[in-house]
């Protein structure tokens, strides 16, 4: 393995294994977004759900949930001095963007592996939507992944890191969530999943996160140096 | 200094501005279909155009202070930045009133051009409360510069998905910009871009200026408490 890989699988087994341990952040985002849905039940008065409105009902929880992670990504690195020893370390920095990254995508999916099931148990008639779904949530958490990472490494150095993340984040993910909306809507309308429009949506969702990777990767070296 | 030629600028801007509105109401013919209210066309466009322009500026200019690390091309984005959102405010108050004397809605969520820009604006509108949350002014300076180069990404990306949102129910009801026009508004209209384009310009030199001139008094101050022999007469502006 080279050295950057090396530091990628290390930090990345860090951040798995202390969350493992610690379990601050998983359990409170899966937990507020299964009381979201709650929320929303009683909001919309509907018990059930299909069509534009379970799409938005889902990635509006998905999307305020995976904030609640966000905001906690690199608490650690600042407060143990993480950055500290990522910048006297001898390797790439962008293995730390990398391993972010991953470690806010791997949360993601496991949100979601709990939420989703809820949320066709709560909402949706059927699961048949579910397995075509998995390709919208994986694109888009991709995304959220890349923007995510960037915007909270930013915001953990300021003063009001809790308000900095949202305020940043929710805007620059808006075309995220208009595809992912967009893919979605059709594959919940009643009478079983349609594919209208779906590869637009996914290509348009795989340009967002091949994007926002790219930037990633390019600015992450100067948000590090000191 | 940064002030020079900021006089015979500030002179041209006025005198494009006004041969602009002369134009727009002596010279351009009134629109057939939606008469008066579309001379306010004359002024959103050239206003989005040159607010949208300004927008990449800031981020031509982070990508050259992140590259070099000297701090007057932060000060430079900034400022971009800063009279470009001010740009966007009016935009945004034009097209809605143009929205409501053409569509008789002050908002309409269906055109896509108005939507993208809402989006964008409120992107670069938390580029203060994230620019100035960061204390330490190297930091800033440098985050506000990843920021810039970011929103610059993302505004292409935005126009592209608030497009393909509505693209099947609703064709473009603009797609004529140009090509569409008769040659008076056109000239008009093209006055009207190059005055705007001057006005963004002489502000964006005139708050260079006076941040410059509030740093380089702030600096004497500082040397009246213990004097430096040899300052240099052009200071980067602060931000």
């Amino acid at each position: 393995m080279t050295p950057s890989r090396l530091a990628f699988a290390t930090i990345l087994a860090k951040d798995l294994r202390a969350e493992l341990r610690t379990l601050q952040s998983l359990p409170a985002m899966a937990l507020f977004a299964v009381t979201t849905f709650v929320i929303f039940r009683f909001g919309l008065d509907r018990t059930s759900l299909s069509g534009s409105l379970a799409a938005g009902v889902l990635w509006a929880t998905l999307l305020f949930a995976a904030v609640l992670g966000i905001n906690r990504l690199f608490v650690a690195e600042r407060e143990e001095g993480g950055f500290d020893a990522i910048r006297l370390a001898p390797i790439d920095r962008t293995a730390l963007f990398a391993a972010k990254a991953a470690a806010l995508l791997v949360y993601l999916l496991v949100l979601e592996l709990i939420v989703v099931p809820v949320f066709a148990l709560f909402f949706l008639d059927s699961a048949a939507a579910l397995p075509p779904l998995a390709a919208v949530l994986l694109l888009a958490d991709l995304g959220l992944a890349a923007t995510g990472t960037l915007i909270s490494s930013m915001a953990v150095h300021s003063r009001a890191r809790d308000l900095l993340t949202p305020l940043v984040l929710l805007p620059l993910v808006v075309p995220l969530m208009i595809a992912a909306t967009g893919a979605t809507e059709p594959l919940l309308t009643l009478g079983g999943p349609a594919y209208d429009r779906f590869g637009t949506w996914l290509a348009v969702l795989g340009l967002y996160d091949l994007v926002f990777l790219l930037v990633g990767y390019a600015v992450f070296d100067f948000l590090l140096e000191d | 200094m940064y002030g020079k030629g900021l006089r015979t600028l500030s002179i041209a801007t006025v005198a494009a501005l006004a041969a602009a509105l002369s134009l727009i109401f002596f010279y351009a013919p009134l629109d057939a279909d939606q008469g008066f209210i579309q001379k306010i066309f004359y002024l959103h466009v050239p206003l989005s155009i040159v607010a949208l322009l300004g927008f990449v500026a800031g981020g031509v200019y982070a990508i050259l202070h992140l590259r070099s690390g000297e701090r007057r091309w932060d000060a430079y984005s900034y400022v971009c930045i800063h009279l470009s959102v001010i740009f966007a405010v009016g935009v945004l108050i034009t097209g809605s009133i143009w929205a409501k004397a053409s569509w008789g809605h002050w908002w309409v969520w269906d055109e896509p051009t108005l939507v993208s820009f809402l989006i964008v604006f409120l992107l670069y509108a938390t580029y203060y409360p994230f620019r100035y949350a960061i204390e330490d002014p190297e930091r800033q300076a440098r985050y506000a510069s990843v920021f810039a180069v970011t929103a610059g990404a993302f505004v292409p990306l935005n126009f592209l998905a608030v497009r393909l949102a509505e693209s099947l129910v609703h064709p473009r009801v603009f797609a004529t910009t140009a090509g569409g026009l008769p040659g008076s508004m056109m000239l008009a209209f093209l006055v009207s871009i190059a005055a705007m384009a001057l006005l963004w310009v002489t502000l964006v030199k005139l708050e260079l200026t006076a941040k410059s001139a509030s740093g380089q008094l702030k600096r004497l101050r500082r040397a009246l408490d213990a004097p430096a022999p040899g300052a240099p007469s052009r200071v980067a502006p602060e931000v």
